[in-house]
């Protein structure tokens, strides 16, 4: 699935340690499953050798760790970026939440990442080994016995629609940078917009009301740094671990996607961490969508500095009125 | 809000202190009707209210939702209104596209001279709320009474 392995990661992580350039590494490190590979701060070699794994399932972006990774020590951490997580970078950059003097980018290439939902369906819950080969994908199962999958029927959505190959933000580049790509990532979006509004809320409410608000959403978002947040606020009765009305789960949502509105990159994070698979990103697209439409074309994070359409303004802003109904689609 | 049988919107206005609260005054001086069940805040500027604030509204009860501001252009603040603008533009698009009606929530600009069509708009609001009913998408039945 991915043309660099962890070999050359490996090399490069001890190399920059060995040297003193860095003394920490923020890598993937296997899971008890082969899927679940997760974030972790290696400190030694012998770590690195053991436990740093890059494969189909690398998918988390590591730009939110380093707001609180780099308060940790005044030396540098080594970062693993592939070409979406450069665009969470430098959004945070631009926000000021961490020093960029206190990180180390080593921007990678990026074939896509594999969705274990979307591998858990075609072959079976109980999976006991995967291995990536080439552009297939070995699945072993408990019952069902072997599967060989390709990678692209099996890809994570916001992979499916890839936006951009193109690094905008590293120190070091290992292999080549790719291009900005005209993706579709708004097809399902105007999908929806072309429904009625009695269609779009029950598909709405249909995939809200699975939410369990777990909060995983908003804890892997790299927009969402604030340290204290609204949904943590128990007399704001919205922080009920268990949905008590579904007005509860419109609002969160709402009000989750409206926060990162203008600094979503549409890493596409939210929707790869939710456990019930809910497409989160069609929220945030939306946004990105109508700022496009309204306001014209804009990526969060593509320029490091640049202010953010809802801190802005010009004096011929389209009229909320029109606005809704430009959003709606055919219907208006 | 269910008042002898008799259906009756609720809905909520928030009215920025410099203009529109100044235009309801103007309205209400110059005998002009508008619904009695428009129930004013006042806010210091349209740009204060928050999209939480939209949607505490609708989890509380309201039918609909009213954001009334001055003029792009004579914000006291020189500029509030127009940040109001753009926020208020996303937020009525996405609360539409989870299939919030449209015509539950409207942004106008009423300046303090124009008591008459800040009664207009009231009239107008409400009886759009009206032909759609209770708000059921948008309800708590936490705060039903």
């Amino acid at each position: 699935m991915q043309k660099i392995t962890k070999d050359i990661l490996i090399d490069k992580s001890i190399e920059l340690l060995s040297s003193g350039k860095v003394n920490r590494v923020l890598g993937w490190k296997n899971g008890e499953f082969d899927y679940d590979v997760t974030p972790y701060v290696f400190k030694t070699e012998e770590e690195i050798k053991n436990d740093f794994v890059f494969n189909g399932f690398s998918g988390a972006n590591f730009s939110k760790y380093l707001v609180k990774e780099t308060l940790k020590s005044e030396e540098k951490v080594l970062v693993f970026l592939k070409p979406c997580d450069t665009y969470s970078f430098n959004q945070l950059l631009t926000e000021n939440r961490f020093a960029r003097e206190r990180v180390y980018a080593v921007g990678i290439p990026c074939e896509g990442m594999a969705d274990i939902s979307k591998i858990k369906a075609l072959t079976d819950e109980a999976i006991s080994k995967i291995s990536f080969e080439g552009d297939s994908i070995k699945v072993d199962t408990l019952y069902e016995g072997e599967f060989t999958l390709k990678c692209e029927d099996v890809l994570l959505e916001r992979c499916v629609n890839c936006k951009s190959k193109k690094h905008v933000a590293y120190d070091e580049l290992i292999g080549e940078d790719g291009e900005v790509i005209d993706s579709h990532r708004f097809d399902q979006v105007e999908e929806l917009e072309r429904m009625t509004e009695d269609e779009r809320f029950l598909f709405w409410q249909n995939e809200l009301s699975r939410c369990i608000r777990c909060n995983a959403c908003r804890d892997v978002c790299p927009a969402c740094t604030c340290e204290k947040c609204v949904f943590d606020n128990p007399e704001s009765s919205l922080n009920n671990k268990a949905i008590s009305d579904s007005f509860e789960e419109k609002m969160f949502h709402i009000i989750r996607a409206f926060h990162v509105a203008g600094r979503c990159t549409d890493c596409g994070e939210c929707s790869r961490v939710c456990p019930q698979n809910i497409p989160l990103h069609l929220l945030n697209r939306k946004f990105i969508k109508d700022i496009n439409s309204f306001y014209g074309d804009y990526q969060a994070g593509e320029e490091k500095g640049a202010r953010a359409p809802v801190v802005n303004f010009t004096f011929d802003d389209i009229e909320p009125g029109e606005a809704v109904k430009r959003g709606d689609g055919d219907n208006a | 809000m269910q008042i002898k049988g008799e259906y009756k919107p609720l809905i909520v206005a928030f009215c920025c202190n410099w203009c529109s609260y100044a235009g309801a005054d103007l309205a209400g001086n110059n005998r002009l009707n508008y619904p009695e069940n428009v129930k004013i805040i006042k806010v210091p500027c349209s740009c204060r209210v928050n999209p939480m604030f939209i949607l505490r509204a609708f989890q509380r009860g309201a039918d609909g939702v009213i954001l009334c501001g001055c003029h792009p252009g004579d914000c006291h603040y020189t500029t509030g209104n127009y940040y109001t603008r753009r926020r208020m533009s996303l937020l009525f698009s996405m609360l539409n596209f989870l299939g919030i009606e449209k015509e539950r929530t409207r942004v106008e600009w009423v300046s303090a001279a124009e008591g008459a069509k800040f009664a207009q708009t009231m009239n107008e609001f409400t009886e759009a709320v009206m032909k759609l009913g209770e708000n059921k998408r948008l309800e708590d039945l936490r705060c039903k009474r």
